[in-house]
């Protein structure tokens, strides 16, 4: 019974934080753009503007649910849905603090893992239901990218499993009381971080959604709260990636003097942040460069990465 | 008259006979050439038939030595109305041919006499790719016919258009066109025309593969990444282009039409409008020209305010690209910085001629006022403050490895078809020709400047950056010259053809009070005569050729613009690169739809 309680409140904090947080994302990385671009970015609705997320929300619900009378209805209405959903699946496993989590699973970076694949299911076929010229191509874009990065990223995660030993995300961050992944498996946290950046099609990988070429590329066709829903999707897996990263490679929630959660947060935030300034300071690749970098140069630098240190944990163990 | 320039025409006119003579000689048959006619600006101008149309331009173009292998412009007049001939061959319609060769720094105009039902003449698609669109522009303008092109079509007027704007006998206003109506039929006429068929645009669905299928992608006129009103089809496979085909004329408001209806004097504030982002760099060319209809000369002081202002519209025009290309290639800060400097640039701007992207600034024989009290320290200001900012753009943009990813080897021109398309400006100099008009063909006083032309190598989309880049040190450079000797004088001409005429001496002599009463109310009078001035715009040559026949408005007023040009070549230049490169390749080329459709 207590257990009961106990797991509710937990999805309750997590998943309500990860949408709360998502949502302020939205204000928080406009604002920052806003400044380092020499300008001032959304200011006018609450303290700094803080509550812009809440009038967008308020202006989104409040617009015509328009779908194209050229897109396959069923499948255009449910793509959002997968988006968010795959996302908040995906916070079940991680932990924010010693037995803060909502399902401690033994496969729990495997799970990460699969639920990542099936996020890029909605770019698909949210571009394929569109039918438009311009989302279609922004699904192949993605398509070709999933190719390149799913494989170097769940590759470059496993380094940080053979260190462990486990599948367990706080078996992950227990193994890094005292010395965080980061530094013998620096590689293994670049290669991670990439594919992470592709995988939230963030800048400088965010070819499916170029906005130059492609419009918006595979959700062109999508208005109203459907646009929402991919919003704060991508909003999300940025979340996600951070929340990962600081997981498997920066000790997940160890850290001198201040509360486990609060390490968490924190670092959780630095990463946030730095993406936020990736995409203010970074051009864009092409989408062919992305896949001949991906297999070409991350891809053998994962493997090698992952028989050095299948070597060495060989070696340890004698 | 300053002893050089009066050298320099001196020197030309010698020039000018000796090229006539050496094609007349070549021919060797007397009545070879119909007519050599003298003009103000002093381009050998030579007429004759149109059977001997090709052979001469072929001669022209590969055959003389030092041959003339750029297509500068090609346009057409209506001379039904031309009241001063002077001896001119009679013709109802005229055709020129601008041809420009680097070897002699010599243009030379050929003109084609047309009269009677017959208004056709061989096409030269053959002999320049760039006559493309330049004989389609005329067809659709004056309903002349070239026998021979491949895909001759209306090319800024809507296909269903009826009659030929720039003809004398076609309406400039819409006013004088009758009441608007829209009845059903024409109403489903005009919107079936808009119907996308892959044929009418000159592109094949066909492959000799069945099952394989071309995608058609139609991006703009109102597209993310085509920078205003432009239209391109694209015929992909995958996301490789097979051809692309421009669609301009969205921004078309017949500026050359408009021209025949407004004094010398008025129209200065339209020629703002033809290229928006560079403002007296538009002026220039336009007052060059009537100044040498005119013959005034142009104080030293009003000269070198001149070039300040145009070195800084320049760097205005260039922050705007420099902004926009970083934004192309996806990166999302560099525009905001840069639309930030241009702040500036037109606060100093605003601060000296009154108006920012439209100053408005030139007048006949000189500048609208002189400068403002306080201008030296806004100048002082800016060219303190904006060498680093360049320095960091360099960091963020031209150095970023991504940047260069995408743009190395991306859209590249060899030098040879850079002057075949009739590329200017940036585009030819990233093919490592330093050519540039101030330093080749100095106007307003730019020989007494020290300033360098930069080149690059490649041809690139990096290599059109890197120009661009390194002028806008040299406009700075420029600018700071002007500031620590700007001479003192008149900022106007008093010439009485200068319009208005200094306001302080209308105040005291008969004379002049007349000549800014006749100016004011009527318009100055030109004498009859022709006169182009090509100058270096921000983007590359433009050129107002103007034609007096002795009235208070132009004849003809042909306006050759760089960016035409340019979006002529994209086709070219992009066939067999992929989607996204297409936009390093738009954002490289250095354009603005208003300069494109005029």
């Amino acid at each position: 019974m207590i257990d009961w309680s106990h797991t509710a409140l937990t999805i309750g904090i997590i998943l309500g934080g990860a949408l709360m947080l998502a949502g302020l994302l939205i204000w928080v990385e406009r604002r920052l753009l806003g400044i380092w671009q020499e300008r001032y970015g959304p200011n006018r609705v609450g303290p700094g503007g803080c509550l812009q997320s809440l009038a967008d929300m308020i202006k989104i619900f409040t617009k015509e649910d328009w779908i194209p009378p050229f897109a396959d209805k069923a499948v255009f209405v449910i793509t959002p849905a997968i988006v968010v959903i795959t996302a908040l699946m995906s916070f079940a496993v991680v932990p924010i603090a010693p037995s803060f989590v909502i399902a401690d699973l033994n496969m729990g970076a495997m799970f990460f893992l699969a639920m990542s694949s099936l996020a890029a299911y909605s770019v698909i076929i949210g571009g394929w239901a569109s039918n438009s010229k311009f989302a279609f191509l922004g699904s192949l874009r993605a398509i070709a990218q999933l190719l390149s990065y799913e494989v170097f990223m769940g590759l470059s995660l496993m380094g940080a499993v053979l260190l462990a030993g486990s599948f367990n995300l706080s078996d992950i961050v227990e193994a890094q009381r005292h010395q965080w992944f980061v530094i013998p498996q620096f590689l293994g946290f670049l290669g991670f971080f990439m594919a992470g950046l592709a995988e939230a099609h963030r800048t400088p990988f965010d070819m499916p959604e170029a906005e130059a070429e492609l419009v918006a590329g595979y959700h062109s066709e999508y208005s109203g709260m459907k646009f929402g829903m991919f919003f704060v999707g991508e909003y999300l897996s940025v979340i996600l990636l951070s929340a990962m990263t600081v997981i498997l490679f920066f000790g997940g929630w160890h850290g001198p003097w201040l509360p486990p959660v609060m390490w968490f947060v924190l670092k959780m935030a630095f990463f946030i942040v730095l993406i936020i300034l990736i995409r203010a300071t970074w051009p864009r690749f092409r989408f062919d460069q992305l896949l001949s970098f991906g297999w070409k140069v991350v891809m053998p630098l994962a493997l090698m990465n992952l028989l050095a240190t299948g070597g060495v944990v060989l070696w340890k163990q004698g | 008259m300053n002893p050089r320039s009066s050298a320099l025409r001196e020197a030309s006119i010698g020039e000018q006979t000796e090229l006539v003579a050496e094609i007349a000689s070549h021919f060797s048959s007397e009545e070879y050439l119909t007519a050599v006619q003298s003009t103000k600006d002093g381009i050998p101008t030579i007429w004759i038939e149109k059977h001997r149309l090709r052979e001469t331009l072929r001669f022209v173009k590969s055959k003389i030595p030092r041959p003339f292998p750029m297509l500068f412009d090609l346009s057409a007049t209506d001379e039904r109305l031309r009241r001063h001939h002077e001896g001119l061959p009679i013709s109802a319609f005229t055709v020129f041919y601008h041809l420009f060769s680097f070897d002699r720094n010599q243009s030379l105009r050929i003109k084609v006499p047309l009269s009677g039902e017959d208004l056709s003449l061989p096409s030269i698609v053959d002999l320049w790719p760039n006559a493309d669109w330049y004989e389609r522009e005329t067809y659709d303008m004056f309903g002349i016919q070239f026998d021979g092109h491949p895909f001759l079509r209306r090319l800024l007027m809507p296909s269903w258009w009826n009659g030929h704007p720039l003809r004398k006998d076609h309406p400039s206003r819409g006013t004088e066109m009758g009441q608007f109506q829209l009845p059903p039929e024409k109403l489903v006429m005009t919107q079936e025309a808009l119907q996308f068929k892959p044929e009418d645009w000159g592109l094949s669905r066909t492959h000799q593969d069945p099952d394989f299928d071309y995608m058609f992608i139609n991006l703009g006129p109102a597209h993310t990444g085509t920078h205003g009103v432009l239209r391109l089809v694209a015929q992909l496979a995958g996301e490789e282009i097979v051809n692309i085909v421009p669609d301009i004329g969205f921004h078309h408001r017949s500026q050359e039409k408009i021209a025949e209806r407004q004094t010398w004097h008025t129209f200065i504030p339209y020629t703002d409008r033809v290229d928006y982002l560079q403002g007296v760099l538009n002026e220039m060319p336009y007052c060059l020209a009537v100044e040498r209809l005119a013959d005034i000369e142009v104080p030293q002081r009003a000269q070198v305010i001149r070039v300040m202002m145009s070195e800084f519209y320049r760097l205005a025009s260039h922050l705007v690209w420099y902004g926009t290309f970083a934004q192309d290639i996806g990166a999302l800060s560099p525009v905001f910085y840069m639309f930030n400097d241009r702040e500036r640039i037109l606060a100093i701007a605003e601060a000296i001629c009154g108006g920012r992207m439209h100053p408005n600034w030139l007048r006949i024989g000189g500048v609208a006022r002189d400068l403002p009290i306080g201008w030296d320290q806004l100048v002082q200001q800016f060219v303190d403050w904006f060498p680093n900012r360049l320095d960091e753009y360099e960091r963020l943009v031209m150095d970023n490895p991504i940047f260069k990813a995408r743009t190395v080897g991306i859209g590249g021109l060899s030098l040879e078809d850079a002057i075949a398309w009739g590329a200017t400006g940036p585009m030819l100099r990233a093919c490592g020709l330093p050519w540039d008009l101030r330093k080749t063909r100095p106007y307003s006083g730019y020989d007494q400047f020290d300033f360098d032309v930069p080149v690059a190598t490649n041809g690139d989309c990096y290599g059109r950056g890197v120009v661009h880049v390194l002028e806008m040190r040299q406009s700075l450079r420029i600018i700071r010259q002007c500031l620590d000797s700007m001479p003192s004088g008149h900022y106007k001409s008093l010439n009485p053809l200068a319009t208005p005429p200094m306001k302080e001496h209308t105040m005291h002599d008969i004379e002049t009070l007349i000549h800014h009463f006749v100016g004011v109310s009527w318009g100055p009078v030109l004498p009859p005569g022709e006169a182009e001035v090509p100058t270096e715009s921000s983007k590359g040559q433009t050129s107002y050729y103007l034609t007096s026949d002795g009235s208070q408005v132009s004849y003809r007023t042909r306006i050759r613009t760089p960016s035409f040009a340019h979006i002529q070549m994209v086709p070219f230049i992009v066939r067999g690169e992929l989607l996204s490169d297409l936009l390093a390749v738009l954002g490289s080329v250095d354009y603005v739809l208003s300069d494109v459709d005029r």
